[in-house]
């Protein structure tokens, strides 16, 4: 460590042994947190997520393709994440590096091992055409804590997203349908089946969608745990711990960071701040979404 | 491709109900990202352009270091979700190419020689896209260098004109870009009108170009005045404090 860092994990080990943080918070409270839906008219659904000066936009587009082998049956659902150099004077661009696909991961797993999104209801013809969902994350700035607002965002953005069928319902017979698919989508093998099924959907619909959990991050320093961590928090801490709870209480998915380690004591504590704190994101995401649950 | 739209009506207004010589509506807004050095939020017509600049800081790796003058690395990027159909993440040979003509056009307004061995990083992001992106992604940039207090010879500003059903017109929009007969997008030095950077593709006649042309160094005045709105809006305050 240079001697910036070095001055600045002191100061923050000095208030932690007061109960303080640098901002001012307590050990488990959440920054201010603001969801904004809606906000790019060309993905299907999107949701700019800030916690403190972090910012995430999601962005959702759907594509028509081809199922999985062993999922005939069922839509496709991909997560990818891009720390772009617009974010940090340490990103840079080209391919994903380990931290992005991490942060994508923990994300798709927390959607898809929950089955937010009801995969099964996004078939068109088994076997042979599904509906794909792409969920990408754009990191804006970063002031730490990527995984609940990328998580946040990624939800936002499924519970405000349409499935665009009237994008391909204006096409009559079947040659305009194959050429308006390639264009759109770049697919080839639409058969009269297909394209009954979609004309049958006659309108977009919303993603079918089932309760989602929510995900709260924690680390640990100098022999305290903090909820949230500010980028300065995240730089010194030795462990962190992302746990994902779902409406009842349960734990739904976790994920434990870094080289450092907890105690079971830690891990219970952390489970109690991520229930009761998962709540109230939960409500917020709710109201940002125009709902009172799902 | 036959256009089945009438792009410029009998009274001769356009799609969106704009005159010939009419921009779409701009919003600017400077210093909105935290960790940048300097940064602007831009929306023009259905365009969402975000851009960053960090810098100047030193060069890496050390082999890009010019002993004389800073480089300056402006990244042009699409957001997956930015167009219609989603596009793969990551430079194509499309971002590169507008990546490099935009970082020619910054350095020769940026007081580079003040700077040797430095990189100054210019981070593009289209967030949402619809016509003249690069045009955005450069006024964009100009707001954010200057945020940044990065010192230039001028605030660079980019705007496009074309044809369209015969007619030469001021800023594409989406079925214009997709439909019309030639796009011209520039970037002027506004004080001496300098060419910063200049590409056309389509069919004019030199009549239209020089039309077209106009036009364009036009519209690039009215953005420049929205630009120094938005660095004024952001530092008047600041300014009257002393």
């Amino acid at each position: 460590m240079t001697i910036v860092p070095l001055i600045k994990r002191d100061y923050i080990y000095k208030l932690s042994e007061q109960g303080k943080r640098v901002d001012g918070r307590k050990f488990d409270e959440y920054r201010k947190i603001e969801i904004e839906t809606n906000v790019i008219s060309k993905a299907e659904g999107s949701a700019k997520v800030k916690i403190g000066n972090t910012q995430v936009l999601a962005g959702i587009k759907l594509d028509v393709g081809e199922p999985y082998p062993d999922s005939p049956e069922s839509g496709v659902l991909t997560t990818a994440a891009e720390l772009i150099p617009l974010a940090s004077p340490d990103f840079e661009s080209g391919p994903p590096q380990a931290d992005a696909i991490e942060l994508a991961r923990v994300v798709d797993r927390g959607v898809r091992e929950s089955e937010v999104v009801e995969v099964e209801k996004l078939c068109i013809e088994p076997g042979e055409k599904v509906w794909i969902v792409f969920i990408d994350l754009h990191i804006l700035d970063y002031d730490g804590n990527l995984f609940d607002a990328a998580s946040l965002a990624a939800l936002g953005a499924l519970f405000t997203t349409k499935i665009p069928v009237t994008r391909l319902l204006e096409e009559k017979d079947i040659d305009s349908w194959q050429k308006k698919l390639l264009e759109l989508y770049s697919i080839t093998g639409v058969n009269e089946v297909i394209k009954n099924k979609i004309q049958n959907m006659k309108e977009d619909f919303p993603l079918p969608l089932k309760e989602p959990p929510i995900s709260c991050t924690s680390v640990k320093f100098n022999k305290v745990v903090v909820l949230d961590p500010s980028l300065d928090e995240e730089e010194i801490a030795d462990a962190r711990l992302t746990i994902a709870t779902d409406k009842n209480g349960d734990i739904r998915a976790m994920q434990k960071g870094l080289s450092g380690s907890f105690t079971r004591d830690e891990v219970q504590k952390v489970i109690k701040v991520s229930v009761d704190n998962g709540r109230e994101l939960r409500e917020q995401l709710y109201k940002s979404i125009g709902k009172e649950n799902v | 491709m036959e256009s089945e739209v009438k792009l410029i009506d009998d009274q001769g207004k356009r799609l969106d109900g704009r005159k010939v010589d009419e921009l779409r509506d701009i919003k600017i807004e400077a210093g909105v990202l935290h960790r940048a050095d300097g940064s602007c939020y831009l929306e023009w017509g259905g365009n969402k352009v975000l851009v960053a600049v960090y810098g100047p800081r030193e060069a890496v790796p050390r082999h890009t270091q010019n002993p004389l003058k800073a480089i300056v690395n402006a990244k042009y990027n699409m957001a997956a979700f930015s167009v219609e159909e989603r596009k793969r993440p990551g430079p194509d040979r499309r971002s590169r190419e507008i990546s490099k003509v935009i970082s020619e056009a910054l350095e020769k307004v940026i007081l580079i020689e003040q700077f040797p061995r430095a990189s100054i990083d210019v981070a593009i992001e289209v967030l949402d896209a619809e016509a003249g992106t690069r045009v955005a992604g450069l006024t964009a940039a100009g707001v954010a260098l200057a945020d940044a207090g990065i010192p230039m010879k001028d605030i660079p500003v980019g705007c496009a004109a074309g044809k369209i059903a015969g007619q030469v017109v001021m800023d594409l929009g989406k079925e214009e870009d997709n439909q019309g007969e030639a796009d011209l997008p520039i970037a002027i030095s506004p004080r001496t009108d300098e060419i910063l950077l200049l590409q056309m593709d389509g069919h004019l006649t030199l009549e239209e170009f020089e039309k077209a042309f106009d036009y364009a160094v036009k519209g690039c005045h009215i953005v420049s005045e929205i630009q120094k709105k938005a660095i004024l809006d952001k530092y008047e305050s600041v300014l009257e404090v002393e």
